[in-house]
C-alpha cells in the first residue's frame, strides 16, 4: 500500500515530459497544473465540475481536472493545451476554432479544445447531434455554441478529407 | 473552495483496502471521485482520510457469461461502450447516457454511483428493476445484499463504514421488456423525476411481472409497489394501463421539496414519466433495436 501524508513530491506526465512538483494530496490537478507546474492553460471556472473548463486529458480519456487530485494520477499521461500546438503551429482542431469562431473570450477553449479531441478520437465523423451531447459538459458564455459546433465539424471534415487524399 | 486536509492511502488488494478503512475512523472510499470531489471542494464532505482504490487489480472488469458482472471500479465510460452490455441490457445503457457527461464518465465508476446512493442516480433505480445484488467485502468477510435492501436513504447504503462494494451482480434479462426515462432541465445534469421499469409477459401478452423504480423523487429509489400491482395482468402496452399506472405510482411514496422544484411538481412529473415508460417498454424487448 502507499500513502502520501503532508506535502509529497507527485510525478506526473505532462505532454510527454515528466514533471514534479510538491503537492499535498489534497491538491487538485487543475491547481496542480496551474501552480505546481506553472501550466496555467488550464482554466479553472466553478472548481465543482460544472463548467467544464477545467478539462484535460488523463490517459488519453476526458476528465475533469477540478475533481480529480493529482495525487490519483501519479505516473498517468496527462494532457493539456499548453501540449496542443507543435513546434508554433496550432493543432487542426485549435486552427479550426480559430477560424470558425469557436472562441470569443477564450476562457472555455483549452476544456473545449480537449473535449473535441477526445470526440474526434472516439468518433471522427460526429453528427452535429453527436458533437452537441458530447459537448455538453463544456459550458460556454459568449459563443452560443454554433461557432464551436461549426469548428469541430470543420475539423473532422478537414480530417477526413486529408485521409483520403492521402 | 478547496477541499480540506486529508491523509491520502492507495491500497492494492481488498484486504489491506478494508484494513485501512477500518484503522481511519473518518475515511472515505475514493474511486473516481466524481461525486465525492465536488462535496469536498464545496466542503460538504470532510474527511480526515481518502482510501483510494482505483488502483486494486480485479476490482474492475465486465464479465457477460451468464449473467453480467461488473466490477466496482468500472468506469462508467467503459459500460457504455460495451457492445454485449448494449445488446443484451440496453437498459443499463440507456440509463448511463444520462449519468454526467464523457468526462465525468471516463473517471466515475459504476460501483461508485451505487455506494454513493444519490436518491437523483439513475443507476440505482436501474438496479432495483433488475434485481441485482452486491457483493460486499468486510474485515468479518464478504456477504451479498440485494438491491433491494441496499438504498437506505439519502446518501446512506447497507455498507459499513468498512465495508467496501466489490461487485455488482445483474440477472440475464431475457425476455423481458424495459423502459426507462427522466425529467431533467439539461441533460446530464441530475434528474428532477425518473423512471425505470421492467415488464415481462406471458404468450398471450398479459404482463406477468412489472417492477416500476422511481428516482429523484423520494430520499431514495423507490419501487412502486402500487404502479406494479396495477400492471400485472394487463396487456403489454395497453394505454389505459400504463395510465392508470401513472396515476397511482406515487401512492405511498413520500415524495421531497428541493431548491428546484416542489413536492407536487415531482409528482406530477413522476406519474407522467411512468405512464411514458410504461408505453415505451411494450416496445422494447431485450434486444433493445426498438425505440432506443
Ligand atoms: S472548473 Fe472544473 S468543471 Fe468547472
Ligand atoms: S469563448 Fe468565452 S466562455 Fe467560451
Amino acid at each position: 500500500m502507499d500513502s502520501r501524508l503532508g506535502s509529497v513530491a507527485v510525478e506526473i506526465i505532462v505532454n510527454g515530459e515528466k514533471r514534479a512538483a510538491v503537492a499535498e494530496p489534497r491538491m487538485l490537478l487543475s491547481d496542480f497544473l496551474r501552480h505546481g507546474l506553472g501550466l496555467t492553460g488550464t482554466h479553472v471556472g466553478c472548481e465543482q465540475g460544472v463548467c467544464g473548463a477545467c478539462t484535460v486529458l488523463i490517459d488519453g480519456q476526458p476528465a475533469r481536472s477540478c475533481l480529480t487530485f493529482a495525487v490519483q494520477v501519479e505516473g498517468a499521461q496527462v494532457e493539456t493545451v499548453e501540449g496542443m500546438a507543435k513546434a508554433g503551429e496550432l493543432s487542426d482542431i485549435q486552427q479550426a476554432y480559430r477560424s470558425a469562431h469557436g472562441l470569443q473570450c477564450g476562457f472555455c477553449t483549452p476544456g473545449f479544445l480537449a473535449s473535441t479531441q477526445a470526440l474526434l478520437q472516439e468518433n471522427p465523423d460526429p453528427t452535429d447531434e453527436q458533437i452537441r451531447e458530447y459537448l455538453s459538459g463544456n459550458v460556454c458564455r459568449c459563443t452560443g455554441y454554433q461557432g464551436i459546433v461549426a469548428a469541430v465539424r470543420s475539423a473532422a471534415d478537414a480530417r477526413k478529407a486529408s485521409s483520403h487524399g492521402s | 473552495m478547496k477541499p480540506a486536509k486529508f491523509d491520502y492511502y492507495r491500497p492494492y488488494s481488498v484486504p489491506e483496502a478494508i484494513e485501512v478503512l477500518s484503522s481511519h475512523p473518518d475515511s472515505k472510499v475514493l474511486a473516481g471521485g466524481q461525486s465525492l470531489i465536488p462535496l469536498m471542494n464545496m466542503r460538504l464532505a470532510t474527511p480526515a482520510a481518502l482510501v483510494d482504490i482505483s488502483r486494486i487489480e480485479g476490482l474492475s472488469g465486465i464479465d457477460t457469461n451468464g449473467g453480467l458482472r461488473l466490477g466496482a471500479t468500472t468506469r462508467q465510460s467503459d459500460v457504455l461502450g460495451n457492445a454485449v452490455i448494449q445488446q443484451r441490457w440496453p437498459l443499463i445503457t440507456s440509463a448511463v447516457v444520462h449519468v454526467g457527461h464523457p468526462a465525468t464518465r471516463a473517471r466515475g465508476t459504476f460501483g461508485g454511483s451505487i455506494a454513493h446512493a444519490d436518491p437523483a442516480a439513475e443507476l440505482s433505480a436501474v438496479m432495483l428493476v433488475l434485481d441485482a445484488s452486491f457483493g460486499v467485502q468486510g474485515p468479518a468477510g464478504s456477504r451479498s445484499v440485494s438491491a433491494e435492501g441496499f438504498f437506505l436513504g439519502h446518501y446512506t447504503t447497507e455498507l459499513a463504514e468498512d465495508e467496501l462494494l466489490v461487485e455488482i451482480k445483474i440477472p440475464d434479462i431475457s425476455g423481458w421488456y424495459w423502459g426507462f426515462g427522466e425529467i431533467v432541465r439539461r441533460h446530464g445534469d441530475y434528474a428532477l423525476a425518473g423512471v425505470a421499469a421492467s415488464l415481462r409477459a406471458d404468450e398471450a401478452g398479459l404482463v406477468t411481472d412489472a417492477r416500476i423504480a422511481l428516482f429523484a423523487v423520494a430520499h431514495r429509489p423507490v419501487r412502486s409497489s402500487a404502479a406494479e400491482a396495477r400492471l400485472v395482468g394487463t396487456r403489454l402496452g395497453d394505454p389505459a394501463a400504463a395510465d392508470e399506472a401513472g396515476r397511482v405510482a406515487l401512492d405511498g411514496v413520500e415524495v421531497a421539496d428541493d431548491s428546484f422544484v416542489s413536492a407536487t411538481y415531482r409528482r406530477e412529473a413522476a406519474a407522467s414519466v411512468v405512464k411514458r415508460v410504461v408505453r415505451e417498454a411494450a416496445t422494447n424487448s431485450r434486444s433493445g433495436t426498438d425505440g432506443q
